[in-house]
């Protein structure tokens, strides 16, 4: 991390940006700009989906970035605890990731549904990729949650990374269970899912460059949201003393 | 007493003690008896009310039993939480040295004995409410299946009710953190006790496997729960 943003002094007078992901972020608008333009108007309508298929270019990259950032927060959960320091960068990386993934899979489900409706009738399915995310989602809402239940920053810290963790454990569990419920009590419920999709050339690269730029917009906004949390953290921990020390500043006006 | 409750040995002895502990509570307290299992029947109750069909409650009646058992189970782990929270029991045996993993086996263990009396109840009631009748052998299915089931649940409840112990709003939390986890659950519970029943001609050896989800479930969230439970109440 960046020098200036040590733990220590005063939180004000600090900003989360620093050269790196300034220029990050402006990467991150042009590609944006570009993605919107080739998914939007350059790039071909599909035969079988028409219009529709452009939902796509949102809604993998979306899809990707919220599992992406959940492994993340995963891994950052057990360096937390596995270091001996318990460093608090960790947790915050944890956090910011789960945060940044929430919003994405938010919108990977809401893009999804739409497109299912327009492509197979209906908002939803009772496939286990779907309801596994389904899932996903609801636990990291409740992971969220329990980040904001409170108590000193190594108590927030060490809840939300068992959590972290046990989520690891949740998620193949009930993503197993309903691949077993779906598949002896349901008939295959979409038709035409699973084909070999040929795809275009320029489909293909503005996938791909949607995948490459939410990912970098997933760092960009880790990095600011991390930064962030370690000054909500500063300004938690020095709340006391700052009032200490405005009050002692006003004893001695007196 | 710490003296005598380090190491295996002490865990079991711990986990004894707490469990005896739990149970004298309830014994006592009579919160079971008196307010949770009349609020499952209730529940039953209501379901009927909503689905108003008898040969609608007929097929859905192993999945009502379980979403009832799901409901109680909130109730029963912020119960068996705040007994521990009031006075600060859980910090005390903390600080006493006491091994959290014999606390964890021991609330568990407790929870799991209420849950099999719960569940037993809810099988009546279907069975009176919802017209649900089973064989010897689907009993067999049903008592395997519960003690599956049950001990799934209570490793869960516990492991989440020892996270969110202590914490302002957990009343309100619980609910959102354990059912996504106990999802697995009530799929597997369901189908087995479906076979059970023999809910829409549903044959019994159809049930085992679906015993097999749940064991595994039982296994891995108790693993974790011993492992992960220091971590979580060392604050």
């Amino acid at each position: 991390m960046n020098t200036s943003m040590s733990t220590k002094g005063s939180p004000r007078d600090r900003v989360t940006g620093t050269p790196f992901t300034r220029g990050l972020g402006i990467l991150v608008l042009a590609g944006m700009a570009l993605l919107i333009v080739l998914g939007l108007f350059v790039s071909p309508a599909d035969v079988n989906q028409g219009e529709s298929v452009r939902i796509m270019y949102a809604h993998v990259p979306g899809a990707w970035l919220a599992y992406l950032a959940f492994i993340v927060t995963a891994v950052s959960s057990a360096a937390y605890l596995w270091n001996r320091t318990r460093s608090l960068t960790w947790d915050r990386i944890a956090g910011a990731s789960a945060e940044v993934g929430v919003l994405f899979m938010g919108i990977s489900l809401i893009t999804g549904s739409l497109w299912g409706r327009i492509t197979w009738g209906t908002y939803w399915t009772w496939d286990a990729r779907l309801t596994t995310t389904a899932f996903l989602f609801v636990t990291y809402i409740g992971y969220l949650a329990v980040r904001g239940l409170g108590g000193t920053h190594q108590q927030r810290a060490r809840r939300s990374a068992v959590l972290a963790l046990l989520a690891v454990l949740e998620i193949p569990l009930v993503h197993f269970s309903v691949e077993l419920w779906n598949t002896l009590h349901q008939e295959a419920s979409v038709a035409g899912r699973g084909t070999n999709v040929d795809m275009d050339g320029l489909m293909l690269f503005t996938l791909f460059l949607g995948v490459v730029v939410f990912t970098l917009m997933y760092v960009w906004l880790v990095l600011h949201r991390q930064r962030s949390l370690t000054l909500d953290d500063m300004l938690d921990d020095s709340g006391l003393d700052n009032a200490l020390t405005a009050r002692r500043a006003e004893g001695m006006k007196r | 007493m710490s003296r005598s409750l380090q190491g295996s040995a002490g865990v079991i002895a711990t986990a004894r003690l707490i469990a005896a502990k739990d149970l004298r509570v309830e014994r006592r307290s009579r919160v079971l008896l008196n307010q949770v299992l009349p609020f499952a029947l209730i529940v039953m109750v209501m379901f009927a009310f909503a689905l108003d069909s008898d040969a609608v409650l007929e097929r859905v009646a192993p999945g009502l039993v379980w979403l009832a058992t799901l409901f109680s189970v909130l109730v029963m782990v912020s119960r068996s939480f705040a007994v521990e929270t009031a006075d600060g029991a859980l910090d005390q045996l903390r600080s006493a040295g006491v091994p959290a993993t014999g606390i964890f086996i021991g609330k568990m263990l407790a929870l799991m004995a209420q849950l099999l009396v719960l569940v037993a109840l809810l099988v009546g009631a279907a069975v009176v409410l919802y017209r649900a009748s089973f064989s010897w052998e689907g009993g067999v299915l049903l008592v395997t299946t519960a003690i599956a089931a049950t001990c799934g649940l209570a490793a869960v409840g516990t492991l989440y009710g020892g996270l969110a112990a202590g914490a302002k709003g957990r009343e309100t939390l619980l609910p959102l953190l354990l059912l996504p986890v106990v999802a697995p659950v009530l799929i597997g519970a369901t189908r087995a006790t479906e076979s059970a029943f023999g809910t829409n001609g549903i044959a019994i050896s159809e049930g085992w496997p679906w015993f097999g989800l749940l064991a595994v479930f039982a296994v891995l969230f108790s693993v974790a729960g011993a492992v992960a439970f220091g971590p979580l109440l060392d604050d």
